[in-house]
This record gives C-alpha cells, structure tokens and sequence, in this order.
C-alpha cells in the first residue's frame, strides 16, 4: 500500500459520531477516527498492509451513501458524516460476529489467545451470544507446518493478515488461501509444510488462535506471565521484545518473546531469533553455580569461594609479574555499564590496558571519518523512510533481519530507491533499483571508484555501463542513507564517509552483536577509552578517571593470546566471549590462570579455573547500543537462582581485589530514601517522587550493584551519550553520536575485525544452545535435496 | 515439462491480450487441464515460473475454482447441475441416478475402469432446459432416467470402440 499521507498538506474535515475532526487528505476513514480516539473495530485491516475488506467489522454509516461502507477502504472526504456506533451499525457488527463464530470452535479455555484474542474482546463487547446456526460446526484437525508454525483451522478467521505480512512484508510469500467461502483455508507453500524465514509474524499478527507456536502454545494464559519489554540478545540491530516470564522453581521461567506491544524501533517486526530463540536460558546444560577447577575437575563452589579465589589470584599475579601480566577479554553481549564498568575496572584497579574484545566492524575508523567529514550517522528508524539507501556488502536477510525489514518498507512504502553492492545475489536485490554485482572482496575498489577513481572499476569485474549508471543515480539522490557491512575497513571507511558526507548522505555501519557498537563505544580496546579517546591522546583527560590509566596501549586480542601461550600474561578474564571457538589451536587457555563468566561451558570456558555463572541480556538492567547507536534500556524480565549479573561480578571481585567501589560505582555510602513505608496511604507520592528523581538522574543510589549510576557516569563523560533519561526510562530510543575528539587522533586495526558469521538462524554461542534455533536448522538442513536433472 | 506445439502457440498468443501477464493464469489453466486432462504438478511448476508467480500461488488460484483439477477425471466427465432451475425440475434425482448407475458415491469420483467421472455442479447455463447435464464440453438437455441411461450407454461405446 502506498503511504498516502506522506506527502499530504491538506486536511479533510468532517464528523464522526456528531464530533468534527480532520486529517490529511487521502486518509483511511479508520485511521482518521482512531487518530481522534474513535474505535472502529476490524480483523483485517493492518496499518502498513494491503487493504483486504474482508472481515466486515469495520462497517460504519456514512451519510447519503445508501449502504454501510467499510472504513478501512473509504478515503475520508470533505463534510463527509459518519456514524460509528448507531444502532444500525452495532447490529451489523453483531451479525458480523455472528457468522464469524459460526464455525469458530470457542474453546477459549485451552486457546493460547483466549485474553488476548481480538474476536473475543469484540464478542464481549457486541454480544453476538447466541447463535442462529444448528448445523454442526465444521471440523478439521490442527496441523505443524514446520519447527515454529502450527495452524487451527477451525480457528480462522479468514483475515489474511498473516497471508500479507508474509508476503508484503517478509517478501517470503510462503502463505496463501485456498478453496473458496467457508471451505476457505490458509495454505503453506509446500503442501503440508511451510518452506520460509520461520519469523512468526504470521502467528503474531494472527488475530485469533489459529496460527500459534511450537514454543508457546498451551504452556500459559497471557494474564499468568509477566510482561517486559527489553532488547534482544540476538544480532546488532536492536530490536525491542517483550519477554512474557512466569514463576518456575529455577526463579522466573521465559515463557515466550513477541512484540505485541509494538513500541520498538521495530514496531512490528521481530525474525525468529528475537521471538523464538530465548530457550538456551532454561537449557540443561546452562551452569548456575560457580565452578573451581581441582586436579583438572570443574567442582562445585561458593560465589564467596570462588569470587575470593579470582581475587587472589589477580593480586598475586599484579604482585609477581605486574599489570602488563594480566589480560582481560570483553563481550559483545553485555550492557554498557558493564563494558564500561570492566575497563574501568582493569585500567583503573588493574592498572593494565590489556583489554579487548571480538571486533565486527571497524568502529574505530568509522567513528574517525564521521569526525573527520562531520558526517552524520543514521537510526535504524529512519531506514524505513529514507528515499534512498545504498547497501554495500552484508547480507541484511540473513544477518540483519530488521534493517532488511526497514529497507523492504522503504522500497514498498515510500518507493525508495535501493542501491545493492555485493559480491553475492543477496536476497535484497529484488527490491532494488540497482544492482552491482562485483568481484569478492573489492567493496573497497568499489568505493575508490565512486570517489571518483575510475580506475578502479576494473577490478569489480562489473560490466561499466552498470557501474556507471549507478554512480550517476547515486549523485542525483538526496537523502541517502548508506549502510556497509564489514566488508569495509579502515581507509575505505574514510573513503566512503568522506564521498557520502558530500552529497549529504548518513552512514550505518554494521556489526554484528547485540551490543557490539556498545563495546566499541564504551572502550573495550586496548588503545581507546570511552567515546574513542586514544590512550595516548591527549584528550583523555575529559574522563575524570584517566589519570589513573597507563600511558600506553596494551594488548589487542591476538597478542593477549600470543602472550597467554608464551607465558607472558599469567592471568586472562574472559566475559562473555567464546575466543578458544575462533582459535581452537591456540594453547593460550591452558596455561594462564583463567577466568570465565558465561552462561555454558563453552570451548573457552573447559579451560577456565574459575567458572562464573552469569545472568544474560534479559536477566538484567542497563543499556545496549545497536549497530546504528540507538541507545535503548534493558529491562530485567527473568531470573535463574544461582547466576549473578556480569555487573555484580565484577563489582565483587573488585571489592575483594581491594580496590575503592566508591570510586568505580559512585553510589552513595549511606541511605536517605524513603522507600515509602513512612507515608501508609499516602505512598503513591513516594512512587511518584521516585519516577522524578529516576528520569533526572537524582535518584539516591544507594547500592554499589545499580548499573544506572554507571549510566549516569557514562551520560556525563562518554561523549555522544547524554541523552535523555527522561525518555529512555519511558523505554524510548534515545540515539548516541560519534563526536569529533581529536582530529585524525583515533587509532584503528581493520586488520583485527572478524565478521562473525551468523545467519538467520545462528547466533553464536547463544544459538547452539537454543533448541528451536537448532530444529530449524535441522529442517532446513534436511530439506536440502538433490536438484532433479530436466 | 514440455507443452504440445498447439498449447506453446496459444501460449504465445494468449500473451498478448493482457496487460499484465499473470492475468492469462485462468483462462490457460484450463488449456493445460484439455492438454492433460488435469492440471499436473509439473505444468503448476511451469506456469508459475512463466507468469513469475510462485506456484503456491498458482495452486489458490485451483483451488478457487471447481473446474480446474489437479487429479485425473474421466475420459468422460460427467456433469450434472443442481442449481436451483435443475433442482426444480428433478436435477438432484438425475445425480443420484447418474450415480448409482455408474456405481460412484463422492463428488467428482471416477469410475474404476477410468472411463467416466461424475460432478455435481451449479448452473451451466441450461436452465431453459432444465434438468441438464454437461459431458466434458457437450451438453445434454430435459434429462430423464431413461435418457441418462442412454446418452451413458452411448459413450462408454465410444469409449470401448476408441
């Protein structure tokens, strides 16, 4: 559907139920009431989707037309006269409902939408309570369409929401209708089976039970869980998912992940890992006490036992052979605070620059020439409305599922433009304008050549004419939104920054954890601080703590490892990474005295003499950063006895080190609050007051264990990061900026990025463990067949 | 999947009536079901991939209309119209007659020696001469008993002598 209101500066006015109100020209009559508070209720009508007219719910009167119209089909027009909720149009709703549930089965007690079900909550509100029908309601046996999708025919509606979110919006077409009237059924495009992204936006945006999934269906009742909206753990894009959580024995248990809510910046979208892929969390072979190796055997400890151990140990190490002896390894997957909180920590009490993690992009050289060419980035927001996009490298499909989301919106919404350079046929071409297929690994030839190095050209192995039209379109854009994947490093980042700040354009770059632009932001290197000050820069001294870093960089991830082998770094902390995965030979694990904090006994954490059961994303509170910089808060959905917070380790192993807490977490040492018990009846003030004290960052923090002071200190030191608190305790999006520091003055490695490789279905160490991710992968795999020769 | 030189030909020509391509869908299903007496999983393949639709697609499109089939019918295929004109005139007697005589019980159910098939339809536009009956494109009109009897009789001759 195209966006009419995009280009609209005339209003319409008319009146609603006796009420005169306006809106643009070209607006649905049911996006004008609801738009002033009026209700029109509807089963098929999808903001954002082809307009079906199919249900019959939405019909309402209009003045001199002789029959009810659907309003989700009628443009408003002016002096247009409606009535919405007359007699008249009541009685038609009832009917509607009437021969709706005529075949529904109304088992509501056992349907996993029963509460949250849109033809119940109509029924309840219309009546419709008996029926006129005496034949026998037809009957046909659920079925599994594949690892996610089961359907219920009985169930449907006939809607075909999920018939056209698959298609318009997936661009999958796996879904489509079959036989005709109350025969009418949803059919998969493999006969019995669904051959497609298994995203589950079928079963989401179903309005009914009928599509339901695997993970969820008859485990709860929508009113026994609690519900959060947090940022999923998965790829870097940042979606926001609604964790539904229930009481278990273990804690708190996940019952499923939607996005019902709709309030992220992916609004509606969510692909299968941030739906479905939550379960490694309650998997068996998740650890949730402390392990200390004795006699080369993990055995069971204390939190006390083992965090004393750690403690030992780095002071020991510092005493014996010095800070440049010991070497820390961050996460991709941690918040901000803690990112920050862990370099702050090894620079500070562990005097060492040794700090590193596993790089995807080369963020240092992005954030070097957006300085440079005062370039700005863009939000994954505005992808989604951006004229034209030129994507080069990546596979967003496959590893950036929103971003592919916002750009198929653009292209079918707005008919933007999109430009594909890559080196493979990704899926996205078919929604482009222009395609440049080029030789493997020559995006940066590429680049050269838009710059205006026409030489270049001859190593894409692209027919010139195709390059040349391309680049003549691109001048001609405005509004352009470029996004490259980690096929671009270093001075082809420079390159390209400085080719696209000239006609105007915004820059993502992508990486591929969910908090991976997070680490780089927050410093996880061994020569940038926070907001990329070069440790031998000299504008570090805006971090009121710099003074107490060493002058020089220390290690990078390699040669941590290098010295881990050869002796030289006797103690290696690893948070939430999986290195031995990506160099398996290396002997770097087996000699140092190891540390690890994760979820599982991954192949890095087999070596550790201290194991740390950690608590991941949804388990606890702070903030990520997404690939673009959109800021958004973490949210505490569940929780599993025994693990604790990468946050709260590493405040307890400092503490235990000896080191200041007060100086690391700035919390203040006594407590002043009134929690409210004081005020008896009157306590809705203090929630009240606490709200205001929170969103201006007065709150009273009085545990050394709140990442939010760390958040306070990051707003007021990382630059680019003060943002609104107000906002982002209201769960918005708050977005970052890479700053101008010092000219040319950030040291970058290209060399040291590693994409990670994951596709639709795979997410690192998280995917393995994640029973549904893994039949999914399993069916795919299995329906690999031999291409029968013609 | 190869179509006979006859169907490529009108293919080429149906092309050119249409402004968008896959409005020929219809109309060219039913010339592969003449082709092949059924609508085969292997010509679903083929016209989705000429129309550039996909062939779940192709198969709603089917599903939608009760004359196009993706199973054999028939050599014969007997269709018998219970609309209401007919159904006035004793067409539902003549279904249950064609029926039993030809020993079938399901809608759209194929004898066993593969000769005739029997459809219960609507309207196929006979109402003047109400009860009637359609085999394959041939129309048979004020229906009774005796006459079902021989107009079958005659085609399973013809069946036979072919």
């Amino acid at each position: 559907m195209a966006d009419v209101t995009q280009n609209a500066t005339e209003n319409v006015t008319l009146t609603v139920n006796g009420r005169t109100i306006s809106a643009p020209k070209g607006t649905l009559l049911i996006e004008a009431c609801k738009q002033h508070g009026i209700e029109i209720p509807a089963f098929c009508y999808y903001p954002g989707l082809s307009l079906q007219g199919a249900c019959r719910m939405c019909l309402v009167e209009i003045e001199k037309m002789p029959k009810m119209q659907t309003a989700c089909t009628t443009p408003i027009a002016e002096g247009m006269v409606v009535q919405t909720e007359s007699e008249k149009v009541v009685q038609a709703r009832k009917a509607t409902l009437e021969l709706l549930l005529a075949n529904h089965p109304l088992d509501c007690p056992v349907c996993d939408a029963g509460g949250e079900c849109e033809l119940q909550d109509m029924t309840y509100k219309y009546g419709a309570g008996e029926s006129k029908f005496i034949d026998i309601k037809s009957h046909r046996d659920e079925q599994q369409w594949s690892p996610i999708v089961f359907y219920d025919r009985p169930r449907c509606i006939l809607c075909y929401r999920c018939v056209r979110v698959c298609g318009e919006g997936m661009d999958v077409w796996a879904l489509g209708i079959q036989n005709r009237g109350q025969g009418s059924v949803i059919a998969p495009n493999k006969g019995d089976s669904l051959d497609c992204e298994e995203c589950g936006m079928c079963i989401d945006i179903c309005p009914v039970g009928a599509l339901t999934s695997a993970s969820y269906r008859y485990k709860t009742r929508p009113w026994e869980m609690t519900h959060v909206g947090t940022v999923c753990t998965h790829c870097g894009d940042g979606c926001v998912t609604t964790v539904g959580v229930r009481r278990s024995e273990t804690g708190s248990e996940i019952v499923r992940c939607d996005n019902r809510d709709r309030s992220g910046i992916n609004v509606d979208f969510l692909c299968i890992k941030g739906r479905y892929a939550y379960d490694f969390a309650a998997n068996p072979e998740r650890i949730t006490t402390p392990l200390i190796k004795r006699d080369g055997k993990f055995v069971s400890a204390t939190w006390s036992e083992a965090i004393e151990l750690v403690a030992a140990k780095f002071r020991e190490t510092l005493a014996a052979s010095g800070p440049q002896s010991i070497g820390v390894i961050g996460s991709n997957r941690t918040t901000n605070e803690e990112n920050y909180l862990l370099q702050k920590f090894a620079r500070t009490v562990l005097g060492t620059n040794n700090i590193d993690h596993h790089r995807t992009a080369d963020f240092p050289s992005f954030a070097r020439a957006i300085a440079a060419n005062k370039a700005q980035t863009a939000s994954m927001s505005e992808v989604a409305t951006a004229p034209a996009i030129l994507l080069i490298g990546s596979d967003p499909t496959e590893q950036h599922p929103l971003l592919a989301w916002q750009i198929r919106t653009a292209v079918r919404r707005r008919s933007s433009r999109l430009y594909v350079v890559n080196a493979n046929e990704i899926k996205l071409t078919r929604q482009a304008s222009h395609i440049a297929k080029i030789a493997i690994g020559t995006e940066a030839d590429f680049v050269s050549y838009l710059s205006g190095n026409t030489a270049a050209a001859a190593n894409l192995g692209t027919a010139p004419e195709v390059l040349e039209k391309l680049r003549d379109a691109l001048s001609a854009e405005s509004g352009l939104i470029i996004v490259f994947g980690p096929e671009l490093r270093g001075e082809a980042i420079d390159a390209l920054v400085s080719y696209g700040s000239r006609i105007g354009a915004k820059f993502i770059c992508l990486a591929d954890y969910s908090n991976s632009r997070g680490a780089a932001d927050m410093g996880l290197y061994p020569d940038l601080l926070p907001g990329y000050h070069a440790i031998a820069g000299s504008s570090r001294s805006a971090l009121a703590w710099a003074s107490k870093v060493p002058a020089t960089p220390g290690f990078d991830l390699t040669r941590m490892l290098d010295g881990a082998a050869s002796g030289a770094v006797q103690a290696l902390w690893v948070v939430g990474s999986n290195p031995a995965a990506r160099y398996p030979e290396n002997t770097a694990f087996s000699r140092p005295f190891l540390v690890v904090q994760d979820m599982f006994l991954t192949e890095t954490a087999q070596h550790a003499d201290v194991f740390l059961p950690a608590a991941f994303a949804y388990e606890k509170a702070g903030t990520m950063t997404n690939t673009c910089g959109d800021l958004q808060r973490l949210k505490k959905a569940s929780d599993v006895h025994g693990v604790k917070s990468d946050f709260e380790i590493i405040i307890r192993i400092a503490e235990k080190i000896g080191a200041d807490v007060n100086e690391l977490v700035p919390f203040r040492g006594h407590t002043f609050a009134d929690a409210g018990q004081s005020r008896g009846a009157q306590s809705g003030e203090a929630d009240r007051n606490a709200v205001f004290t929170e969103a201006r960052g007065l709150a009273s923090r009085t545990s050394p264990l709140d990442p939010l002071i760390t958040l306070d200190e990051i707003s007021k030191l990382v630059p680019g990061y003060a943002v609104s608190r107000l906002d982002l305790a209201a769960g918005n999006m708050q977005r970052t900026e890479l700053v101008q520091i010092e000219p040319a003055g950030i040291p970058s490695h290209p060399e040291m990025v590693e994409p990670a490789g994951n596709a639709l279905f795979t997410s690192g160490t998280l995917g393995r463990y994640s029973t549904t991710l893994n039949s999914v992968v399993e069916k795919h795999r299995n329906a690999i067949e031999p291409i029968e020769a013609d | 999947m190869k179509f006979s030189e006859q169907l490529e030909a009108r293919y080429s020509e149906m092309l050119t009536h249409y402004p968008v391509k896959r409005s020929l869908l219809v109309p060219f299903l039913l010339y592969i079901q003449d082709e092949f007496g059924y609508v085969t999983d292997d010509s679903i393949e083929e016209i989705a991939k000429r129309l550039e639709i996909s062939p779940l697609e192709v198969r709603n499109v089917i599903s939608y209309y009760s004359m196009l089939r993706t199973k054999p019918s028939g050599k014969y295929n007997v269709q018998v119209c219970t609309n209401i004109c007919c159904q006035l005139r004793g067409g539902e007697e003549m279904l249950g007659h064609v029926r039993e005589k030809l020993g079938v019980k399901v809608n759209k159910e194929v004898t066993s020696d593969g000769i005739f098939s029997v459809e219960e339809v609507e309207c196929i536009g006979a109402c003047s001469w109400a009860p009637a009956m359609q085999v394959n494109y041939d129309f048979h009109e004020n229906l009774t008993p005796e006459k079902i009897d021989q107009i079958l009789d005659e085609y399973r001759q013809k069946a036979v002598q072919e």
